[in-house]
């Protein structure tokens, strides 16, 4: 059973999970995950290697569909709406719940085009409309001042840094409602991993933000919500173990596993 | 008492025995620096050896050839018995019969390949196919010219032609174009197919967009390397194309490719000064293919 600290009711929630599991194959990766995401909020998951929670993350948006043999119960919803009932389109639904992974991933193409790529995808034809939305979203992600008169160079010829916050507004682009971000932070220098938690910051109003973090420093400052997974025994499915306020989960956590892990006794 | 050596066996640890047994191990080191001496000398000569061969078969073909070519050879009409002259339409033959071969092979080794490795689960089906794409690739060319000759040349009607040895040749660069294509698209990393499947794109968007273009470089390497292999190929166009000297125009034409006419002159030994000349071109026209697939790849990387 998972504990839970003022976690956030499902009406202001953005993503619901209820009684979820998940499986590679015959491996039971994750078991009974119940939890709502709060809407423009942003949510921390964390835990030792294997937990499980990039798991989960990728069952947000149904990337997990890409793998073959994986399967899912239970239900998970996105604005109320079930995310894997009959007739959703996956691909639809990735637009919505955009993804940033851990190693920037640009496309072997100019930084325009790589943030024009998801537009295009969507029949946006106008150069003048592509214009306006490249600079829009390079501006929101606080990399236009670096690259507006560069726009045309390689995106793979950028530093990691900013080959990161390029891909944010790759994603940001196509206006998503929801940002997952698989350990944005963990292949990119400090100074930039400190640009990357600005930018989560100034995003946050507008957007339900849910990143997976190594890093419990990070988690502590930037997120609103944490949740705590862990698999106690290997080979066993992980769940979560702790929901709640990160103040409170970082402060008091109930659960003595939550307590051992922030306190780096174990993971 | 331990190191001394005169302790007792019993009386040593089994650390201290293991010590004693590496300090009286009876490798000297004089012996050992011979025997890395000699095995570097063994791997070098092997590695020379292979340089050599090139070096001496260029130079014998250089030295042979090349006082024989002039623009009077090169673009010039074969003479007396086909003997003397110019080669010019063999050189227009071999070219043909080449790019036709590609047109034929591109799309189809390519389709194939995104088929592999993209689209089809992976399994038994997908093994069977690889197999026997490698297995087409080791089919002697001779039999390849025969098989060749009895679809093209007969059964399809198309005769002694340029498309009929277009065609055979298509069956030989199938197999090395396909299986460079799905290295290639392989080699495209997953998180960059990620990417753009998180955008909301499908899968045949980021096969179009994504991944061939990604592996556009790696794939036109593999499409190259293909055109030099076939463009020195003989026993394939032997069969299908026919040897008569013609300087074709339309895919039905038949005519003669280089390396026969190279064949035929060395095979009656009329003139080997023109056989020379032919050869040495045929490998300039092979070596400007290799150091184009080269400068693909490079740049791709």
């Amino acid at each position: 059973m998972s504990v839970y600290q003022n976690a956030p009711a499902p009406e202001v929630s953005a993503i619901t999970a209820a009684n979820f599991d998940f499986w590679y194959g015959d491996f039971h990766a994750l078991t009974d995950v119940n939890l709502n995401i709060a809407k423009n909020k942003i949510t921390a998951f964390i835990g030792p290697s294997g937990c499980g929670k990039s798991t989960f993350l990728r069952c947000m948006n149904r990337m997990n569909d890409l793998i073959e043999g994986t399967r899912c119960e239970g239900v998970m919803t996105l604005d109320g709406a079930d995310i894997y009932a009959e007739g959703v389109d996956p691909v639809d639904l990735r637009r919505r719940v955009g993804m940033i992974f851990q190693q920037p991933n640009p496309f072997p193409k100019s930084i325009y085009e790589n943030v024009a790529f998801g537009p295009r995808l969507q029949g946006v034809t106008s150069k003048s409309d592509l214009d306006d939305i490249v600079e829009e979203s390079l501006k929101r992600a606080n990399l236009w001042k670096e690259v507006s008169n560069q726009l045309s160079k390689d995106g793979l010829a950028l530093s990691g840094g900013q080959q990161q916050r390029l891909c944010i507004a790759r994603v940001l682009a196509v206006q998503p409602d929801v940002l997952l971000m698989d350990e944005p932070c963990s292949a990119i220098d400090p100074t930039s991993v400190q640009k990357v938690e600005d930018l989560m910051a100034e995003l946050a109003p507008e957007m339900t933000i849910i990143i997976v973090t190594h890093n419990m420093q990070q988690a502590a400052r930037i997120s609103d919500c944490t949740a705590f997974f862990l698999q106690e025994v290997a080979g066993e499915p992980a769940t979560l173990i702790e929901y709640g306020q990160t103040d409170a989960l970082f402060t008091s956590p109930i659960d003595k596993r939550t307590e051992d892990y922030i306190t780096g006794r174990f993971g | 008492m331990a190191g001394t050596g005169s302790a007792p066996e019993t009386q040593l640890t089994s650390r201290e025995r293991i010590k004693r047994a590496l300090a009286n191990g009876k490798t000297g080191r004089i012996s050992k620096d011979a025997a890395n001496a000699v095995m570097l000398g063994v791997f070098r000569c092997a590695a020379y050896i292979t340089t050599l061969v090139l070096v001496a078969i260029i130079a014998y073909v250089v030295i042979n050839g090349a006082p024989h070519i002039s623009p009077d050879f090169i673009f010039g009409w074969p003479q007396g018995v086909n003997a003397e002259g110019g080669i010019w339409p063999t050189i227009v033959s071999t070219l043909y019969v080449t790019a036709l071969a590609m047109l034929i092979c591109t799309p189809i080794a390519v389709l194939a390949a995104v088929y592999l490795a993209e689209y089809a689960k992976q399994g038994r089906l997908v093994e069977t196919i690889r197999y026997a794409a490698d297995t087409l690739a080791s089919v002697p060319s001779i039999v390849m010219g025969l098989f060749g000759y009895a679809l093209f040349v007969e059964a399809m009607g198309l005769g002694l032609s340029m498309v009929s040895a277009a065609c055979a040749l298509a069956l030989l660069m199938l197999p090395i174009v396909m299986r460079t294509t799905e290295e290639a698209i392989r080699a495209v990393p997953r998180y960059i197919r990620w990417g753009a499947y998180g955008l909301g794109a499908t899968k045949w968007q980021v096969v179009s967009k994504i991944v061939l273009p990604s592996a556009f470089g790696r794939i036109a390497t593999g499409i190259v390397l293909a055109i030099g292999r076939a463009i020195g190929e003989t026993a394939v166009v032997l069969y299908t194309m026919g040897q008569a000297i013609n300087l074709p125009i339309s895919p039905l034409d038949s005519g003669r490719p280089m390396t026969v006419h190279l064949y035929l002159l060395a095979n009656d030994g009329i003139n080997m000064n023109a056989a020379y000349g032919t050869a040495l071109l045929l490998m300039l026209i092979i070596l400007a293919f290799n150091l184009f697939a080269r400068y693909l790849s490079r740049k791709s990387r």
